[in-house]
């Protein structure tokens, strides 16, 4: 059976589709069958950071308009042929993806044996969001540490609650996860930005991983390489903890306490 | 609109029964003798011919049958026939004169003979009891049984909503009796309820109470964090609330259209 998540958010620019490349491709370098849908319809941006926009042919909305096949609109990774990507149409809207549509291409995504089907939701509430979090069985919500992305995540898990298939159908609920990117430690430190247990006072998720602000996450998008690959990077380390952890491993936090704070400990605040 | 070909065409109702309310005269008989009553009855109609002419009229013979009294209902009906009056029902009378007075068309009844209401009474008082004692909020009154008329309906109870799970931004509840919130109410979320509301947790979220109007209902929460809060439409948004009252278990109720924010720790 295919386990289908939903990566969202809500609030635009917290990391959803760098999120969404990092945990399909550490999936599918753990050896299970994936692949990453982007429902950014009209804004296509996965294949970017995917790396693989040259190779995009037929997209999404071909398929679901049954003007492609699945097998001919699925890109293969170059990194790792057990991850694949359905890049978005970006000539078209929201509008193209119908729930019909979008249900069949999952239906034939698993029976052509994905372990994993990886949703990269648009931000916003509307259409796009709504179809790519319906069909899910897990979602990972996205969060930056700072007041109007935390209620857009609180009000993202609502519609989650709400308004998915799980939901309707009266089944198990969808699995939430919190996934806090961009963290600064430091500047949760000196209050400027809200700390971890701040968030979790309000949403109250099981927290899959902390990834630290990192530059090296606006390098691997520039380049087209997901980030998890980069495991000299914090960010990349941070992101493979993730896939271990929803994998079931147990691996303590990182990244919550504050690198100066730790060096401040050893050099007796003179730093 | 699907029209229903199997529907028959409008056609006007030929009767149709309604619910009504009448006012008669009842007389009630202190003496068995036939020769007294009808003295004393020609007497009563000669001071008054207009109001008893042509009157409906329910005869009573309780005080006659608790002496024991022999007394033929069918004399008696014909009596007051022939003195124009028109008896519409026996009240109070045993079994043979109540069959005596259906043989006769006198519909007897049983309903309104004075024991028979007195017992009714109690019970809706009870009824009344149970509901008043049954309502938080209101304070015990050990007068209001006896204040409240007999005759309210007898109000049906409409089961708590009850939700374990938190309630998002974004997300609205609304229940037609009381809430009760296991979970957390997030900024931004909204829960109304007819009665009073019950939050076990953070309540961030905007709270109606009585929606309907009834300035009974209350707020409790065991954490007031709540970007508006209200009772019956009188409401405080969360730049009213004071530090003393933020954050801590609180219940809210309305009392002359102000509302009261009390610790309840």
């Amino acid at each position: 059976m295919a386990r289908i998540i939903v990566v969202t958010s809500g609030k635009g620019g917290v990391g959803k589709t760098t999120t969404s490349a990092a945990i399909a491709m550490g999936l599918a370098k753990r050896g299970h069958k994936t692949a990453v849908i982007d429902f950014d319809v009209g804004l296509r941006n996965l294949d970017l950071i995917m790396g693989c926009e040259r190779r995009v042919v037929y997209d999404f909305i071909n398929v679901i308009n049954g003007e492609a096949s699945i097998s001919q609109a699925l890109i293969r990774d170059k990194n790792c042929n057990m991850l694949y990507i359905l890049p978005a149409s970006q000539t078209r809207d929201k509008d193209a993806l119908s729930l019909d549509g979008v249900g069949r291409v999952l239906d034939e995504l698993a029976a052509d044996d994905f372990k994993y089907i990886v949703c990269d939701s648009p931000a916003g509430i509307e259409k796009g969001a709504n179809l790519a979090l319906y069909f899910a069985d897990d979602a990972f919500v996205v969060t930056n540490p700072e007041i109007s992305s935390v209620r857009d995540s609180d009000r993202m898990l609502g519609i989650l609650s709400s308004k998915s298939r799980r939901a309707e159908r009266n089944e198990d609920p969808v699995k939430e996860y919190l996934l806090m990117t961009r963290y600064d430690a430091s500047r949760v430190k000196s209050g400027e930005m809200l700390s971890l247990d701040d968030v979790q006072e309000i949403l109250s998720l099981e927290l899959l991983g902390i990834i630290p602000e990192s530059k090296s996450v606006l390098t691997a998008s520039n380049q087209g390489v997901p980030v998890i690959l980069n495991d000299k990077s914090e960010a990349g380390q941070a992101y493979a903890d993730v896939v271990a952890r929803y994998l079931g491993e147990k691996i303590p936090h990182r990244f919550v306490e504050s690198k100066k704070g730790f060096l401040r400990k050893i050099f007796g605040g003179r730093l | 609109m699907s029209i229903d070909p199997q529907r028959k065409p409008y056609t006007p109702p030929v009767l149709e029964f309604k619910s009504s309310t009448f006012f008669a005269p009842v007389l009630i008989l202190y003496n068995h003798d036939l020769h007294l009553i009808e003295q004393s009855l020609n007497e009563k109609i000669s001071q008054a011919s207009d109001f008893f002419k042509n009157s409906p009229l329910i005869f009573d013979v309780q005080e006659l049958n608790k002496e024991n009294n022999e007394f033929d209902v069918t004399v008696l009906i014909e009596l007051l026939r022939k003195i124009g009056l028109f008896p519409i029902g026996i009240r109070g009378g045993n079994e043979q004169q109540n069959n005596q007075a259906q043989k006769l068309f006198i519909p007897v009844d049983t309903v309104r003979s004075n024991e028979g209401s007195s017992e009714l009474a109690k019970e809706q008082e009870q009824v009344i009891a149970i509901t008043e004692s049954e309502q938080p909020g209101s304070p015990p009154k050990t007068n209001a049984v006896v204040d409240k008329p007999t005759n309210v309906p007898k109000p049906t109870a409409i089961p708590a909503t009850l939700i374990s799970h938190p309630i998002r931004s974004g997300q609205r509840i609304y229940a037609a009796g009381d809430l009760i919130v296991m979970s957390q109410v997030s900024a931004g979320a909204e829960i109304m309820a007819e009665g009073n509301i019950h939050v076990y947790n953070t309540l961030r979220g905007r709270a109606l109470a009585g929606v309907q109007g009834n300035k009974n209902s209350r707020i409790f929460c065991s954490d007031l964090q709540a970007e508006l809060i209200s009772i019956a439409g009188d409401y405080k948004t969360s730049e009213d609330l004071s530090d003393n009252v933020r954050k801590k278990p609180v219940q809210i109720y309305l009392q002359d259209r102000a509302l009261i924010i009390k610790d309840i720790a």
